[in-house]
This record gives C-alpha cells, sequence and structure tokens, in this order.
C-alpha cells in the first residue's frame, strides 16, 4: 500500500438538491481515511470532469437522487472523456432505478450504490477496487 | 432504549424519558402555568378555540403538473370538486431561476412541478380562475422574486386589487441554504430580497403570507426534532429581525409568517416539539418583539410530510407509517396536513399512492375521531412535562446558536450545514448498528428482500419540447427594447437598495423571463457559492 490515501471526488450532477446521502458518504470515507472532496450542487457534468481532470481523484462518485440518473450519468462519462479523465474507479449511489443498473455498467459505472446501501460496502468497494 | 445501557429510553433530541409521570414531574420541570387555553397566548393548546371541532384541518398535498396547460385543467378540476386552496409546485429550472431552454435545466422541464418561464406561463394557468376566492400557496424560494412578480402583475392585469389576494409563498431562503438547495444569490442580498417580499406584501397585499418559515427541511437534512424547532425560530426572527430594521410593524410582519415542520419518529416527541414551539414563538413575538395583537404571536403551519422516515425496503410499511405521523400531526394541532405517500422514497409519487395518503388523512377526521375535542393529549403528566423539557431544549439551542453569531452568519460560513449532516450522520451509523430501530432496515427484514414493483415517474420528452417552443414564441412576440429597458431598471433597483418588487412586475409584464429577471439580479449580487465545510 501506498502511503497516500485514496483520493474520491463526490460530486452531485443535475438540479435535485438532495444531498444528505452524499454528506453522508463523504463523512463515511473520510473516517476510512481518504481524502474527500465534495463538490456541491447543482454542477454541470462539464464542470465536475473540469474538477476531476484538475484533482486526479482515484474515485469518482456521482449522488443522483432525481430519479433520472442515466441521461446524468452519460452526460457524465462523455464530459470525463472530453476531459481526459480516465483511469478513475466511478461510482453512483442514490435513487437508482434497478431498470437502470444494466445501462449504467454499461457506460462503465464500476459501483452501483442504491438509496440503503451499508456504508461499510461503499467503504470496502472502494479500498478493495482501488489499486495503486 | 440505547446499547450501552438497556434501561435507558432516551428521545432523538437527546432528552431522557422516565418510565412513569405524575404531579411532581410537571412542577419540577417547570409548573403547569403555561398550558393556558386553546386560543389564547400563549397558544400551547392550539391557535383557536374549538380547532378541530369548529373547522378540521386542512389537506393539501403537495403536487405538480408539467405545463401551465395541465395545470390550469387540473385547478379547474380541484376548484370543481371543491377545493379553496391551490398548492403550486414548480419544476426544478424554475425553482433554481433557469428558463427550459438552459442547458442545465435538460431532462427536468416540468419533471416535478409546473415549468414557468413568463408570464405566459402564470396566464394560462390562472385563467378563469377567481383568484380572489381562493387561496393559492406558490412553494417557491431562490425565484421568489420573479414569481410572485408573475401571480401579482397576472392578478392586477385581471383586475384585481392584490389587497383582495390570500395564499402564501414559501420564500424561506435561510433553510434553503441548509436543506433542498435552491439557492440562487448569496446569503445577504438572499435575505435582502425576503425583506422586499415582506415589505411588498405589508404594503400592497396585507392578507398574503409572503413566508413560511420551514424547519420541515431541517429536519429532513438530518437535525434531530428539538434542532428542527430552534432552527425554524430563529430563522423567522432573523426575517422580523431584518423586517424591522426596514422600519416595518412587528405586528403585521409576524401575522404574515406562516410555519412548515416534519412529522416523524417518536410520536410523543412531535406531539411535545409542536406545543412546546407554539408556546415558545408566542412569548418571543409578545416578549422580545413587543408585538400586541395576538393573531401576530399563533403560530400557524402546515405539519406531515414525513418523508425522512420512509424506507425503501418494504415499502408497505410505509403506508402504516405515514398513518402515525398523520395521527401526530393531528395530535399536535396543526392547521393543514399533507403527507409523503408510500413509494416517495423512490420517485414522484403515483395517483394510487397520493390518493392513499388523502385517505388516510380523511379517516382520521371521519372515523377515528381526531377532531372530537381540543389537543386531547393536555394535562398528562408525560405530555406536560415532557413539553417543558422541550422547549427548555429548544430555548437552550437557539441561545447557543445566538452566542455563536446568529443564524444568518452561521449559514453564510457553512457551520449549520455541517451540524445538521453531521447529525444525519451520527443517526445513520446508529441505524447501521442497531441503536436506531428501522422495522424492515435493521430488525423483522425479510429473508428475502422485497423489491417494490415500482411504476417509476415517465419524463415527458415531448412536453418539455413543447414548453422550449411555447418561450421561443413568447421571446419573439415581445418587445425587446422594453425588456432590455426593464431589465436595466431591475438591475438599478437592486444596486440603490431599492425594493425590487416594482421593478421586478414591471419587467414580468414586458414578458422578461425567470431566467433573465434572475440573471439581473445576479449581475448584481453574484452567485451563492456553497461552503464545503464538514
Amino acid at each position: 500500500m501506498s502511503s497516500r490515501p485514496i483520493k474520491v471526488l463526490i460530486a452531485k450532477p443535475g438540479l435535485d438538491g438532495h444531498d444528505v446521502g452524499a454528506k453522508i458518504v463523504c463523512r463515511a470515507l473520510m473516517q476510512a481515511g481518504m481524502e474527500v472532496i465534495y463538490t456541491g450542487l447543482r454542477l454541470s457534468p462539464a464542470a465536475i470532469a473540469a474538477t476531476a481532470a484538475e484533482e486526479d481523484p482515484d474515485v469518482i462518485g456521482l449522488s443522483i437522487l432525481s430519479g433520472a440518473p442515466l441521461p446524468l450519468a452519460e452526460k457524465l462519462v462523455d464530459a470525463l472523456q472530453e476531459h481526459g479523465v480516465e483511469n478513475a474507479l466511478l461510482v453512483v449511489g442514490g435513487n437508482i432505478p434497478v431498470q437502470d443498473h444494466d445501462a449504467m455498467r454499461g457506460l462503465g459505472v464500476d459501483g452501483i450504490f442504491p438509496t440503503g446501501t451499508p456504508l461499510e460496502e461503499i467503504v470496502e468497494f472502494i479500498d478493495q477496487e482501488v489499486t495503486r | 432504549m440505547t446499547a450501552s445501557d438497556p434501561d435507558r429510553v432516551e428521545w432523538e433530541s437527546g432528552l431522557d424519558i422516565k418510565p412513569l409521570y405524575g404531579p411532581e414531574d410537571v412542577r419540577s420541570s417547570g409548573g403547569d402555568a403555561g398550558i393556558g387555553e386553546p386560543g389564547e397566548y400563549p397558544f400551547t393548546r392550539g391557535i383557536h378555540p374549538l380547532m378541530y371541532r369548529s373547522r378540521p384541518f386542512t389537506m393539501r398535498q403537495y403536487s405538480g403538473f408539467g405545463t401551465a396547460a395541465e395545470t390550469h385543467e387540473r385547478f379547474q378540476f380541484l376548484i370543481k370538486q371543491g377545493n379553496t386552496g391551490l398548492n403550486v409546485a414548480f419544476d426544478l429550472p424554475t425553482q433554481c431561476g433557469l428558463d427550459s431552454d438552459d442547458p442545465m435545466a435538460e431532462g427536468e422541464v416540468g419533471r416535478v412541478g409546473m415549468a414557468v418561464d413568463s408570464l405566459a406561463d402564470m396566464e394560462e394557468a390562472f385563467a378563469d380562475i377567481p383568484l380572489n376566492e381562493i387561496t393559492v400557496s406558490l412553494t417557491i424560494n431562490g425565484a421568489a422574486v420573479p414569481i410572485l412578480a408573475m401571480y401579482f402583475a397576472m392578478a392586477r392585469k385581471r383586475g384585481y386589487d392584490l389587497s383582495t389576494l390570500r395564499g402564501n409563498a414559501q420564500n424561506d431562503i435561510l433553510k434553503e441554504f441548509i436543506g433542498r438547495g435552491t439557492w440562487i444569490f448569496p446569503v445577504e442580498p438572499s435575505m435582502r430580497l425576503v425583506g422586499d417580499t415582506i415589505e411588498f406584501c405589508a404594503d400592497n397585499a396585507p392578507r398574503y403570507s409572503p413566508v413560511s418559515v420551514c424547519g420541515y427541511h431541517i429536519r429532513e437534512s438530518g437535525a434531530n426534532p428539538a434542532q428542527e424547532m430552534a432552527y425554524g425560530l430563529a430563522i423567522a426572527k432573523a426575517y422580523l429581525d431584518h423586517s424591522l430594521e426596514r422600519g416595518l410593524d412587528v405586528n403585521s410582519v409576524a401575522r404574515g409568517l406562516t410555519f412548515n415542520f416534519d412529522v416523524f419518529g417518536n410520536l410523543w416527541e412531535q406531539v411535545c416539539k409542536f406545543r412546546a414551539g407554539r408556546r415558545l414563538w408566542a412569548k418571543t413575538v409578545k416578549e422580545q418583539y413587543g408585538a400586541t395583537d395576538p393573531k401576530a404571536m399563533q403560530m400557524r403551519m402546515i405539519a406531515g410530510g414525513g418523508g425522512g422516515g420512509l424506507t425503501i425496503e418494504q415499502p408497505d410499511n410505509n403506508i402504516v407509517r405515514g398513518a402515525y405521523y398523520a395521527l401526530a400531526s393531528a395530535l399536535s394541532g396543526t392547521q393543514t396536513m399533507a403527507l409523503c405517500s408510500f413509494d416517495e422514497a423512490y420517485t414522484i409519487p403515483t395517483e394510487h399512492a397520493a390518493k392513499l395518503s388523502l385517505r388516510t388523512m380523511q379517516l382520521l377526521i371521519h372515523e377515528i375521531g381526531m377532531s372530537d375535542t381540543v389537543d386531547p393529549l393536555a394535562g398528562s403528566y408525560f405530555i406536560e412535562t415532557m413539553t417543558n423539557e422541550m422547549e427548555s431544549e429548544i430555548v437552550r439551542l437557539m441561545k447557543k446558536l445566538d452566542d455563536e453569531g446568529g443564524i444568518v452568519a452561521n449559514v453564510a460560513d457553512g457551520r449549520v450545514q455541517a451540524d445538521v449532516s453531521l447529525s444525519a450522520f451520527q443517526r445513520e451509523r446508529k441505524i447501521a448498528s442497531g441503536e436506531v430501530k428501522k422495522v424492515g432496515v435493521n430488525i423483522h427484514r425479510d429473508s428475502e428482500e422485497t423489491q417494490l414493483a415500482v411504476e417509476m415517474h415517465p419524463y415527458r420528452q415531448e412536453e418539455a419540447n413543447k414548453q422550449i417552443e411555447r418561450l421561443r414564441g413568447v421571446r419573439d412576440d415581445r418587445d425587446e427594447h422594453a425588456v432590455a429597458t426593464a431589465l436595466d431598471q431591475l438591475r438599478q433597483a437592486a444596486a440603490d437598495g431599492q425594493n425590487v418588487m416594482p421593478a421586478a412586475i414591471d419587467a414580468v409584464e414586458t414578458y422578461a423571463t425567470v431566467g433573465e429577471i434572475c440573471g439581473a439580479l445576479r449581475d448584481v449580487f453574484g452567485s451563492y457559492s456553497e461552503p464545503i465545510r464538514f
């Protein structure tokens, strides 16, 4: 293991203002020793991708509770490619309907954590998947 | 009960509960002098002498209907059914001050409520509706200035005197910074804009309530019940202070404030929260602010909702939870009730789910006896003791906030947000450890996870396209010179510290859009930048 902590960018794309879950996950990751950057509400996919390009995180986590996560995830994946962000682990949490999970994975989403997922599960997943 | 001490019972607000209460507990917690009579100061037992015996609580479900045309159709249906109040939900672009053709609006136009771009949408939604006979509730916060301006301009155009209009705007921007998130401008100018609407209504539309103070969303963001009430009252005081600095009369401003609170969790804790909060608000307005009009001291409220208590797991349980939350609201003496629907943890409620919520509230009135008598829990040693203790706890929290610089400064630097999100995190941890029990989540789980066959709320791209076309049509037909002039005057009023409402009304009359008006105000005030603090 490297001495550098795992760096996670948590972002909330779109207009929905439900940020309770995103902030809870931020705290859980920080308690697990990770470095966490939280972008705040209402950012465009381009703005999130620009932050990702600048910060070079190991993990990008999207919190989406609008009930329509797919179009936002698609736009974000495109924006990340445009900004040359390719190696980060991409995880999505929030209100993610079961019927969208396959399409999400097809987009390159590595982990899906619907509302109610135990925090430990998210921490463990990131710990295992991030290889440095 | 906590894991560390199985004999201990503690409420979420941190108050210890004894196995048995008697007269001595009431005495030692502050006595029974504050109970009083219903309809009389300090209104512990409710703000009306006969409460639900004279008029049951109003049932008002929050809902939205895509375009102005659909909203209009729905309004007419509701009025035909005998409804005298309309509750308008706006879509997220409108709430965030964006036009329907803004790139950020994509996928959200008309989704969670009506899309409003210009006065034309407001005119269509309210066409032929008798504005002096119905009350209209507008759930709008960050974009309250253009939306209120449109509502007033539309009413004037139709020949109504603004003084005949009744209803309320949510317009509680401080809570948007803590939870819900439809802020647009920085904290200080946002406060000033709320002040502008309060002043404008006091002068022109005295029967219209310009602000509904929301503890609700703060509770939903993680606050415990005592914090919810403490932050709510602190916010209400901040609007009062701001208005008094502008030279407004405390009686007229306090009469225009209404409240919106959340109900989930322990039933008794909710009841005591409301009885204590009602008493404390009356005392505050009378003793600290010197109000003389009893109506100014009354906490008029909508209570219910309870979204934060609902679970994804075993979603049918949410129907039962909703019934208990409604019972708690009724026992708390609310004026208006709204209930989240059982599928709301997943999606925008279906009609079936929304109807079940309405029926739940109707059952309480017609079958369960909730309107038999006033404040039926009054005089219980337990309830009166804990109402006293809850009041002391709320006072303690409010004093702490004042000592730390007050609610406005604490919201501006993100300390309130950090405190509330820490509470949410701690609650999550307690649910994970089993210290806080949630049926179907950490106790009485099904061996096989039940997945609700959820009917997802579809996004209708064609309706969104129609709205965008309509907006372009409005832009094509209007006098661009008049729009530019009106927006310049709005910028001027904002920069000069004048009340922006008259200039905003002039601007909406030229069919300037929500996005353009918020853009003009942003030119002067700048945008809010979220303080990220943990």
